[in-house]
């Protein structure tokens, strides 16, 4: 298989986060996008390293680090999630504007 | 040595008075008269040393030059010294006893005073500065004494600040003297770089050219005509009046107007024949006009102002004529008796509570000890024998009769004409204070600015004594020179004085309740105005300079300041912008670092 194949998918899987993290209110959403985002890396990283075919396969070794990273990354926000929904009553990013110049 | 001592104690006296007359401080009435007591002790006692100390510098009288030190300046050299001189000696004499005088005089005119320290520190620093003039023997040292006695004037005439009219007459001293000794200050710098030395004795055995002497001393006359209120800068002179009385005598009558002629005579061996001539012509303009003016005045103390100015006129006059010696003779006698009437006029003020002549009138009986002494002191003024003005004014005349200068007739006329116009005016204000009917029944309470009027009939002994003192000098004065007597002048002058005092007496004895400046007629207003010299003034120069300085502030205000105020709006108005930027919605920060980060990239690669 070509090395171009995934890496279009990925570009495409990489715009979709883009798209999610700029554009959608629910923080939820835009934390997922953010999870897509981190999967187009990892595509590209897997691709890349069976292409070059890399006798370490330092690629695959990272993606699992960036795999357990994210994990660690998701608690996190969707605790913060959690704490503003229970502060605030709402989620939705753009009321979130406390640090705005008034 | 001992010329250093004279000039050190007062100022001695006026350091410690300033110093140590409110130590502990305290502001109680209790407190405020033993600084009064205090400042009094500091006051007199180093000026009547001083004033003993000349008396023996006088007596030992030998010339002598004592330098303290050279200032090297790199240019021409400074030499701090003082010179002791027959002429310096003399003048120096007169500064001491008046001094010392109206020291013991402002005892008992300002007391009760809650400045009084500050008063007699002040004096006691204008009596050193005096002294520190009539003894340099530098020019450079000369003018910081000249200097200090104007920074005094305006003090003493301003001391009663809370009345705007004085602090208003003490600025305007200060800027007319302050006008006068730019010149002075040119004046001695263009004598200075021609001989080479700021001494006076270099440059009077310096061979300077005439040209350059003509410039220099016509500088020099500046800020003569500038202290000595000499026409046309005379006009701070009457102003000054609203100084305490003892200010008037000393500084505005006795000591300070007369060092613009002391420099005169001092040097007077570098002015020239056309310097003369312009210094003549003002004062033959000058001691009629004050004279005419003086006539028409009301208040007392503008009288003996006017009478002030065209005295130094006549002293002006004789060092135009060519008769030095007649005018240092005039400049010591009237320093006597101009002093002496103005602390009678002092006494006078403080009883009637006054200084109008037309609130006065009948105080020859309730104050005998002052009408006495004034009458010596008009008839110095007058010219009476035997008093000392007498044989002053006759050496004056004789001296403008035989002088050689081109504008001789010009001078010796004017001074005659004004021996009638002395008489006529030392007459009516001295007829009018002493004599007819009592005008005052009950005066409001003075204001700050005015004098105390006493419960008393005649002024405290603190004040007499003085007067008592100065009398004898006033008096007595003119025998010293007696030799120099000329007897065709002295009969001229005496017929036309008492022609002019006759006069005004017969004018008066019509109806002793009127005015005789009524003789005036329609000239009385303008001589009232003084000729309207302040009105010309105030439309050639005060208005124009004022409205300069009102467009000034104006230009600070609108350009100046606008542009710092402008940049600072433009600041805020251009970040108003950027801030809307900044609301807080954290999509749009990322949008833009993503816009960043694209533009960088597409950057990247179409340039590498």
């Amino acid at each position: 298989m070509h090395v171009v194949y995934p890496a279009v998918v990925a570009a495409l899987l990489f715009s979709i986060g883009v798209y999610g993290v700029l554009a959608r209110r629910n923080t939820i959403l835009v934390l997922m996008s953010v999870e897509l985002m981190l999967n187009a890396v990892n595509l590209n990283l897997i691709a890349f390293d069976v292409w070059l075919r890399d006798v370490l396969h330092s690629g695959q070794v990272l993606t699992l680090f960036v795999i357990v990273i994210a994990a660690a990354e998701v608690g996190i926000g969707l605790a913060i999630v959690l704490a503003v929904f229970r502060t605030r009553k709402a989620i939705e990013l753009d009321r979130l504007r406390d640090l705005g110049e008034p | 040595m001992i010329a250093a001592l004279i000039v050190v104690l007062p100022f001695a006296g006026a350091l410690l008075g300033l110093l140590l007359s409110r130590y502990p401080h305290g502001r109680s009435p209790a407190e405020n008269l033993a600084a009064n007591k205090r400042a009094a002790w500091f006051g007199v006692v180093p000026t009547a040393l001083s004033a003993a100390l000349i008396g023996w510098l006088a007596w030992e009288n030998t010339p002598s030059t004592n330098v303290l030190t050279v200032i090297d300046t790199g240019g021409i050299s400074i030499t701090v010294g003082l010179e002791v001189t027959e002429l310096s000696v003399l003048t120096a004499m007169l500064v001491g006893v008046v001094a010392l005088a109206v020291q013991v005089y402002s005892v008992g005119y300002m007391r009760g005073e809650s400045r009084y320290p500050s008063f007699s520190a002040f004096i006691s620093l204008f009596t050193s500065a005096m002294l520190l003039v009539v003894f340099a023997a530098d020019l450079m040292v000369l003018y910081v004494g000249w200097e200090i006695m104007g920074l005094c004037s305006y003090l003493l005439v301003g001391h009663w600040w809370e009345e705007r009219a004085n602090s208003r007459a003490a600025i305007k001293a200060f800027l007319v003297t302050r006008l006068g000794d730019v010149g002075f200050l040119f004046g001695i710098f263009v004598l200075g770089f021609a001989a080479d030395s700021f001494r006076i004795s270099d440059i009077l055995a310096a061979d300077i050219p005439q040209s350059t002497l003509v410039l220099a001393t016509l500088l020099l006359l500046a800020g003569v005509a500038g202290k000595s209120a000499q026409v046309p800068l005379h006009t701070w002179l009457p102003d000054a009046m609203a100084g305490p009385t003892p200010i008037s005598a000393l500084i505005h009558a006795a000591t300070m107007v007369a060092a613009g002629i002391f420099v005169v005579a001092r040097l007077y061996v570098l002015f020239p024949q056309p310097t003369l001539d312009v210094l003549g012509v003002a004062a033959a303009i000058g001691m009629l006009g004050a004279a005419l003016a003086a006539f028409a005045q009301n208040d007392l103390k503008r009288v003996l102002a006017y009478s002030t100015i065209s005295q130094l006129a006549y002293m002006a006059a004789a060092l135009a004529g060519g008769a030095r010696d007649a005018a240092v003779f005039h400049l010591v006698t009237h320093g006597a008796f101009k002093a002496l009437l103005f602390l009678c006029a002092g006494a006078v003020i403080h009883h009637v509570g006054s200084n109008l002549l037309h609130h006065m009138g009948g105080l020859r009986r309730s104050m005998p000890v002052t009408f006495w002494t004034m009458t010596i002191g008009y008839a110095a003024l007058i010219g009476l024998p035997p008093a000392s003005g007498f044989f002053s004014k006759d050496a004056i005349l004789y001296g403008l009769e035989r002088s050689t200068s081109p504008i001789q007739l010009l001078l010796y006329g004017s001074a005659l004409l004004t021996v009638g116009v002395t008489g006529a005016y030392a007459t009516r204000a001295w007829l009018m204070t002493f004599f007819g009917t009592g005008k005052i029944q009950a005066l409001p309470e003075p204001a700050p600015g005015t004098a105390h009027i006493f419960d008393g009939r005649e002024a405290p002994p603190s004040m007499l004594w003085p007067l008592g003192v100065l009398a004898v000098p006033a008096l007595l004065l003119g025998f010293t020179d007696v030799g120099e007597f000329h007897l065709a002048p002295a009969v001229t002058a005496l017929v036309v004085a008492l022609l002019g005092a006759a006069f005004v007496y017969v004018v008066w004895r019509g109806s002793p309740e009127r005015d005789p400046a009524r003789l005036l007629g329609a000239f009385r207003d303008p001589c009232e105005q003084a000729f309207y010299v302040d009105r010309l003034y105030a439309a050639l120069f005060v208005r124009p300079v004022l409205a300069l300085a009102r467009g000034v502030v104006r230009t600070d205000d609108g350009v100046v300041d606008g542009a710092v105020r402008g940049s600072g709006r433009a600041t805020v108005g251009l970040s108003g912008l950027l801030r809307h930027l900044q609301n807080g919605n954290a999509q749009l920060y990322v949008t833009g670092v993503l816009a960043g980060v694209l533009l960088i990239a597409v950057g990247a690669v179409m340039l590498g």
